[in-house]
């Protein structure tokens, strides 16, 4: 079976930071149910960051993302003075002082890469959805979160990669080529929408707009979470499907107000809040 | 802050939401809970916080639909125990 | 008078061909992409069986989300009314429904004439209908008719946490690589869908007699898994699949024609 839902993994270090003199170096590690962010912080400044596929072991992913964001820097575990873990379920991270819950570290992190005018921020994971409403400090005001329900998060987006033989990249791009909008699919289950788009793909429909269907019906039942929540600009969008223009142009539409343009890759979002929670705890304990 | 609990799908929204601000962590919603679907713990969407809250157990999120519907009548007893009206229910 | 009733469900159409409230015959065809068609080879097969000729059957009432394809026929009834009439025929002292198909399930609440008093439907979410148990089969990589039997033959309870076909298919794979035996997670999944089928009643309120009918009622695993759930001993009627059409063949008996 081919294996369209696959992204590329990858990894980063920063050029203009080095750590030999840093007071404070410390790294989050977010193990969501689809992928798994490691990000190392200088004196809170970003250094590195990897993003992998999870594994079927929470802790070896942990691991190994961790490695990948130290490989080649000089830096070991021993010297990052504290990390803490997030993510996903019951989250294992065996090297981690502490853990804290993915939506504080999602607002955290949003407010580092976007900037203290974020107000409203909307995440889409692997297996959840979640809308949070922050304060300038990335403090988190209130929050409204799906992780019951495939529909609005990435392995839904998978399950529809796979029907319609398109690279999960692709699919956001290829959405968008459709002269037409066409309606979106009815249901909000994944599963009975991919029926529908079965026989769609039957009737002829091309992949493009078949995509174009599902893409709306995602959009307008994430924009139901988010009109739940309220929406207070500013507003930004973190995790993978923020890389997904089909999915997020249809979601400025619906809401009237447009996402602030990403710096940085949204994935790690949760990991850097994570870092940044740790820079604060190791400075609070003293480290 | 508040803290919403729950899920949304295709037939309906079922959230149960507290307001951290109203919480003094008395803790009577949870003995009242037929279900133990409640319980004591600091916020955990405010990690430098330390005061208990009454949250919803991460194994009852997604099935608060099934879990409360033996709760009849309105207002629900988790609900009306609480003598700061902390809690919202579906 | 012969009459007939067909069922247009998601996965297969049922026909039935009955006098005087005798079944004389039954017919099933696999939906597929031509739902017609099916209905056609269903119906046929239903009057081979019942050795009648179709100019023979007086009055065909069709019901079924897949019903508007043959409503010319001779008018069409809701499922709820179908399964409401079909379940209390056949077992007269019903009063609490359940219906699971492939992508619809139902409860009723009967009165003791079998008149509807309450019902709730969930046609949204994949997870509490036959799809769930399909799609687990599937990432189980057994065959769906073994899911009941498989089922039966498990030593250990295994608790599935995911509420969603596309989560529990994951969680199934990973269960999988951690060598939990086949039949613990056959049994693991028919408890998760017993669980919500049995929420999904409560909402009518669950009374004795229990009757569970649909596709599902098949599985015997499942069955095992629901009665356990709401507590009470569940009846399966013979051929549980057919029940909406004999309660549509039952009710082209009792209307007039045209109406």
């Amino acid at each position: 079976m081919a294996e369209f839902w696959k992204w590329r993994e990858s990894r980063w270090v920063s050029q203009e930071v080095h750590w030999k003199d840093a007071r404070v170096i410390s790294a989050g590690v977010d193990v969501g149910s689809v992928s798994t962010q490691a990000v190392i912080l200088i004196d809170g400044l970003l250094y590195s960051y990897s993003n992998i596929r999870t594994g079927s072991s929470s802790p070896e992913s942990a691991t190994k993302a961790m490695n990948l964001a130290l490989e080649g820097t000089g830096l070991s575990l021993e010297k990052i003075h504290y990390t803490v873990g997030t993510g996903y379920g019951r989250v294992n991270v065996p090297f981690a002082q502490r853990t804290i819950t993915e939506i504080a570290c999602h607002a955290k992190g949003a407010n580092f890469m976007y900037g203290p005018t974020v107000r409203t921020v909307l995440d889409m994971g692997g297996q959840d959805c979640k809308v949070i409403r922050c304060d300038e400090n990335g403090k988190v005001l209130s929050f409204l979160m799906n992780d019951k329900c495939a529909a609005g998060t990435g392995r839904g987006l998978e399950v529809f990669a796979d029907l319609v033989g398109v690279n999960i990249e692709e699919m956001g791009e290829l959405s968008l080529r459709v002269e037409e909008e066409p309606p979106p699919v009815s249901s909000t289950c994944v599963v009975f929408a991919k029926s529908e788009a079965s026989s769609l793909l039957r009737r002829g429909w091309p992949k493009e707009r078949v995509l174009a269907a599902y893409c709306a019906a995602m959009a307008k039942r994430v924009v139901v979470l988010l009109e739940r929540l309220g929406v207070e600009e500013d507003f930004a969008i973190t995790g993978g499907i923020a890389k997904n223009a089909g999915i997020v142009r249809r979601i400025e539409n619906h809401l009237g107000v447009k996402a602030l343009e990403p710096k940085m890759d949204t994935q790690i979002a949760g990991a850097l809040g994570a870092a940044l929670f740790a820079a604060s705890l190791a400075q609070r304990e003293g480290k | 802050m508040i803290l919403r609990f729950g899920y949304a799908d295709g037939s309906g929204e079922f959230y149960i939401t507290l307001d951290s601000e109203k919480c003094d962590g008395c803790g009577v919603c949870v003995e009242v809970c037929p279900k133990g679907v409640l319980f004591l713990a600091p916020n955990p969407f405010d990690p430098l916080e330390e005061v208990p809250l009454a949250l919803v157990r991460e194994d009852a999120r997604n099935r608060l639909k099934y879990l409360c519907v033996l709760c009849k009548g309105s207002p629900k007893p988790c609900v009306a125990s609480c003598p700061n009206g902390a809690l919202e229910h579906f | 008078m012969v009459t007939a009733g067909i069922d247009f469900g998601a996965r297969a159409v049922k026909a039935i061909v009955m006098e005087k409230g005798r079944i004389l015959g039954r017919g099933i065809a696999l939906t597929g992409g031509d739902v017609s068609g099916a209905g056609e080879e269903a119906f046929a097969q239903a009057l081979r069986e019942a050795r009648v000729p179709r100019e023979e059957v007086e009055r065909i009432l069709v019901t079924g989300s897949g019903r508007m394809h043959m409503e010319g026929l001779g008018g069409s009834v809701t499922e709820i009314t179908a399964d409401a009439k079909g379940a209390h025929f056949l077992v007269p002292s019903a009063r609490t429904v359940i219906d699971v198909g492939a992508e619809e399930a139902r409860a009723i609440k009967l009165d003791p004439t079998g008149r509807v008093v309450d019902f709730v439907t969930n046609d949204k979410c994949a997870a509490g209908v036959g799809a769930f148990v399909e799609a687990m089969a599937r990432a189980l990589e057994v065959d769906l008719e073994e899911m009941g039997p498989l089922s039966l033959a498990s030593s250990a309870t295994v608790t599935m946490n995911a509420q969603c076909v596309v989560f529990a298919e994951s969680e199934v794979v990973s269960m999988v690589h951690a060598r939990t035996p086949k039949p613990d997670m056959a049994k693991a999944i028919h408890d998760a869908i017993a669980d919500r089928i049995a929420a999904m009643a409560r909402q009518v309120g669950i009374e004795d007699r229990v009757v569970l009918i649909g596709g599902l009622g098949k599985n015997i695993g499942f069955l095992s898994s629901l009665s356990r759930s709401i507590g009470m001993e569940v009846t399966v009627p013979d051929g549980p699949e057919f029940v909406g059409a004999v309660g549509a063949a039952l009710l082209a008996g009792e209307r007039p024609q045209g109406a």
